[in-house]
């Protein structure tokens, strides 16, 4: 195994023949990885493929069983995350946590302000090094302004902010745009594209390929814990990525079968939630996939919620097969065929602690049912069936489903909703935070229930998967229906022209 | 990879919890059996089940509640106000067939405003509760002051305080053990009781799954209401007397009871066989203490330390099985830098 190295700088972290083993898992096995000042390098991989204890390693949460990590060619052991981090390595995560009530400036120089005579704090200080660091950024953010409400792109900005304060001259990225709108990405590129030109070494983890094509220079590839390749991304192309990821070609990451659409499903008029979204009009016939397009904010998720009846509405009705819901009743919902497998799958989809099996069975307890009680036999072999049928990826039905990779258990939620035989079935985010390889299969399932009849709505942040997979594209902009667009018509530009309100309804 | 390790050593630790109470209930009637003058023969057994029948009873729907991830501190308030109201409309001369179904009437009234100040008005019920306890026992002296009512009449009586034959079992105990089979069913085997599983849990995700989750929990308060007043008729007439202040502090006892025998505080975790285990080695150590001659604030002390090392020995049982399983994984401690892989 022998890496490209560069001619020129020497690299300022590095990994050398690492492995790690928890128990019987390798996690990994005997990887390398190179990081030199002023590049951007991707680390691409699927769930489970040893990406996150690669981090962990880097950042000193864990210690090598074997092998060398480098600093500026000199091995280091890292005690715990302190010391990386002074060392100079930083890890910006999916979902900062910074302290909500405290400022921004306070976040940032939380427990080492400046100080001024007697041990007074000096607020003036504060404010002027965090507006420095912004500045340097190229982001504009009040240094004074409190934490809480700022979003997850300004959020990641103060955490950038932080690093750059302890003079990181590593910056380890982990999924820092799952939850960032095109725009909101685009900033954060930008921040990086300064930092790669200060001299920062970068590491960038997403599971967006197009994004690792945008923004890296090098891309290092593991697969099950083992190091693949560490190659340029020059010449690349996304299936030469997906191969490197997955050990084989990947048929089609959108297989959208053409169907002709039945009647009407799923209809919703009028549909109102005051100061949410507004007047929300639409059909989903059967056979056909809705997309549901627009920024983050734009009431996709709440109208979904709606319909399916966890908020109320004020105004307007959903009527499934003919059939009028009830507001604010999930339980008719299903009752009238409807499913929703939501955005936040730890915290809605899934009940983190109970079994595989339970947690499918969670949709049928009305249903498997002998004389009153559970049929646990019946519960059982649903949750087989489906948890086959799906293929997940587990050891025992018995497991809880936290044992499982982020896509394992997306294929769960949809497992628990399959098993009640929807008729619409609306989908959130289905493929947010998956694999490649998983988001493919979970394309293909959604492609097959087309077929077979179901009416689809699918909400997506995900453009090239609205575009791939919709046979109509409705964009909502702040509350309302903006446009609806045929799949004929549907591209990034008129998508995002409705989405950002810039086209006529 | 290490996470799923933890999660399935916590698992296999609450397991754990639940054998080990039941395991230490009958190290504790062994010995006691041998060392403790008294105990053994069946008049004192009846005295011990018949006393830990009250906790027992409340301990059913409690169990449930918890499960789900509430709890109502003002059951022994609702025992008192049932048996205080049983006691003044006694005075009043109605007959005791028609004052048990309105005592219990009122019990399901008194369990319903619990139930509807949590689930309509989303308030705590740790906190609502703790409001009704002062309520509904301040309600029970309002109705029946300083009297105490004894003497209602001796079939009831007899009933309450009597034994099956010559054995220890009091007459009571073959009621509750239907009660108990019930309980055991609804909660581990009905679509409704294992919801409350789900909803004590994740309520947000339970509710996603379509589970009516305030109706279930309203369901609770109401029963809970109901199976306090029975305790609160049954305590009357087991002890012949009818005051306001009737099982006061019953509360604490059933709650620990209730924890002690493995039920999460968080919800979600449990079972009703480790909770009526919890019920009765509490019941049997303040037996045992009566027996010694321990005095009865002492007795509240232990009860006190009781339901802090039950909610306290569960997690260190954990944390240890945690680090046992971190060092069989050579991997390093679990830090705050983790990341959400």
């Amino acid at each position: 195994m022998t890496h490209p190295s560069e001619a020129g700088p020497a690299p300022v972290l590095s990994l050398k023949d690492v492995s790690k083993s928890f128990g019987a898992v390798r996690a990994l096995r005997d990887v390398s990885l190179e990081l030199f000042p002023g590049e951007v390098h991707a680390l691409a991989g699927e769930n489970g493929a040893g990406k996150s204890t690669l981090i962990k390693t880097l950042a000193g949460v864990h210690r090598p069983d074997t092998g060398q990590v480098l600093l500026d060619g000199e091995p280091v052991l890292f005690h715990g995350p302190g010391d990386a981090r002074d060392a100079g390595i930083a890890v910006i995560y999916q979902e900062p946590t910074l302290f909500p009530d405290l400022s921004i400036a306070e976040n940032i120089f939380m427990g080492r302000r400046p100080r001024r005579a007697l041990g007074r704090i000096d607020h003036k200080a504060t404010h002027d090094a965090t507006l420095a660091l912004m500045q340097r950024l190229g982001v504009e953010l009040d240094p004074d302004r409190p934490a809480r409400g700022l979003s997850i792109a300004d959020q990641q900005i103060v955490e950038i902010a932080k690093a750059l304060s302890f003079d990181a001259r590593v910056l380890i990225m982990d999924e820092p745009t799952a939850a960032l709108t095109g725009s909101e990405v685009a900033r954060l590129f930008g921040v990086v594209r300064t930092l790669r030109e200060q001299g920062a070494a970068v590491l960038f983890i997403s599971h967006r390929l197009e994004e690792i094509f945008r923004i890296c220079r090098r891309v290092t590839t593991l697969r099950d814990g083992a190091w693949i390749a560490s190659e340029p991304i020059e010449g690349m192309t996304e299936d030469d990525l997906v191969r490197r990821m997955v050990g084989r070609d990947l048929d089609e990451l959108y297989p959208k079968q053409d169907v002709k659409p039945g009647e009407v499903a799923l209809s919703v008029r009028r549909l109102t939630r005051e100061g949410v979204f507004t007047d929300v009009s639409f059909d989903v016939r059967r056979g056909e996939i809705v997309g549901l397009a627009g920024l983050v904010g734009a009431g996709r998720t709440e109208v979904a919620r709606a319909v399916f009846g966890i908020d109320r509405w004020d105004a307007g009705e959903v009527t499934v097969d003919g059939r009028t819901l009830t507001n604010g009743a999930p339980s008719t919902a299903m009752a009238a065929g409807l499913a929703l497998v939501p955005e936040d799958r730890r915290a809605q989809g899934l009940v983190m602690d109970m079994s595989i099996e339970r947690n499918i069975g969670l949709t049928g307890l009305r249903t498997t049912v002998k004389a009153g009680l559970v049929d646990r036999g019946a519960e059982r072999s649903r949750s087989l069936d489906w948890a086959v049928k799906l293929q997940v990826k587990y050891a025992r039905i018995a497991d809880t489903v936290n044992t499982l990779s982020g896509g394992n258990q997306q294929k769960v939620v949809l497992a628990k909703w399959l098993a009640t035989g929807p008729r619409v079935l609306i989908v959130d985010e289905p493929t947010r935070g998956i694999d490649v390889g998983t988001k493919a299969e979970v394309h293909r399932l959604l492609s097959q229930l087309a077929a077979d009849g179901v009416a689809v709505l699918m909400i997506s942040s995900d453009l090239p998967e609205i575009l791939g997979m919709a046979d109509r594209v409705l964009v909502m902009h702040e509350g309302r229906l903006a446009a609806e667009i045929p799949r004929s018509e549907a591209t990034e530009e008129t998508v995002m022209a409705a989405a950002t309100g810039r086209a006529a309804a | 990879m290490p996470e799923s390790l933890t999660r399935a050593v916590r698992w296999s630790a609450s397991l754990r919890w639940d054998g080990a109470v039941g395991a230490l209930l009958i190290v504790l009637l062994l010995l006691s059996f041998s060392t403790v003058d008294g105990f053994g023969n069946a008049l004192n057994l009846s005295f011990l089940i018949g006393n830990t029948l009250p906790i027992a009873l409340i301990a059913l729907p409690m169990t449930l509640l918890v499960v789900s991830g509430e709890i109502d501190l003002s059951v022994a308030s609702t025992a008192g106000l049932s048996g205080a109201v049983m006691g003044a409309l006694w005075n009043q001369g109605m007959t005791i067939e028609a004052i048990i179904p309105i005592c219990l009437l009122l019990g399901v009234v008194c369990g319903l405003i619990n139930g509807l100040l949590v689930t309509r008005l989303g308030l705590p019920s740790l906190a609502v509760t703790i409001g009704t306890l002062a309520a509904y026992r301040g309600i029970a002296q309002i109705v029946l002051g300083s009297d105490a009512v004894t003497d209602f009449p001796t079939q009831y009586l007899d009933f309450a305080a009597g034994r099956v034959g010559d054995t220890f079992v009091p007459q009571a105990f073959l009621p509750f053990l239907v009660l108990l089979a019930i309980a055991v069913v609804a909660l581990h085997a009905t679509p409704f009781g294992r919801s409350l599983f789900a909803i004590g849990a994740n309520e947000e995700a339970a509710r996603f799954a379509g589970i009516r989750v305030k109706r279930q929990k309203l369901i609770l308060f109401t029963v809970t209401g109901l199976m306090a007043s029975l305790t609160g008729i049954f305590w009357a007439l087991h002890y012949a007397s009818a005051r306001y202040d009737n099982a006061t502090g019953l509360e604490l006892s059933v709650v620990a009871a209730v924890l002690l025998g493995g039920i999460d505080f968080d919800g979600g975790k449990g079972t009703l066989g480790g909770a009526i285990a919890g019920v009765f080695l509490l019941g049997a150590l303040q037996n045992v203490m009566s027996l010694q001659d321990v005095s009865a604030q002492s007795q509240i002390v232990v009860t006190g330390v009781l339901l802090v090392l039950s909610v306290l020995g569960p997690r260190v049982a954990r944390q240890i099985a945690v680090a046992r399983a971190g060092r069989r994984a050579a991997s390093a401690p679990t830090s705050s830098l983790s990341s959400p892989s």
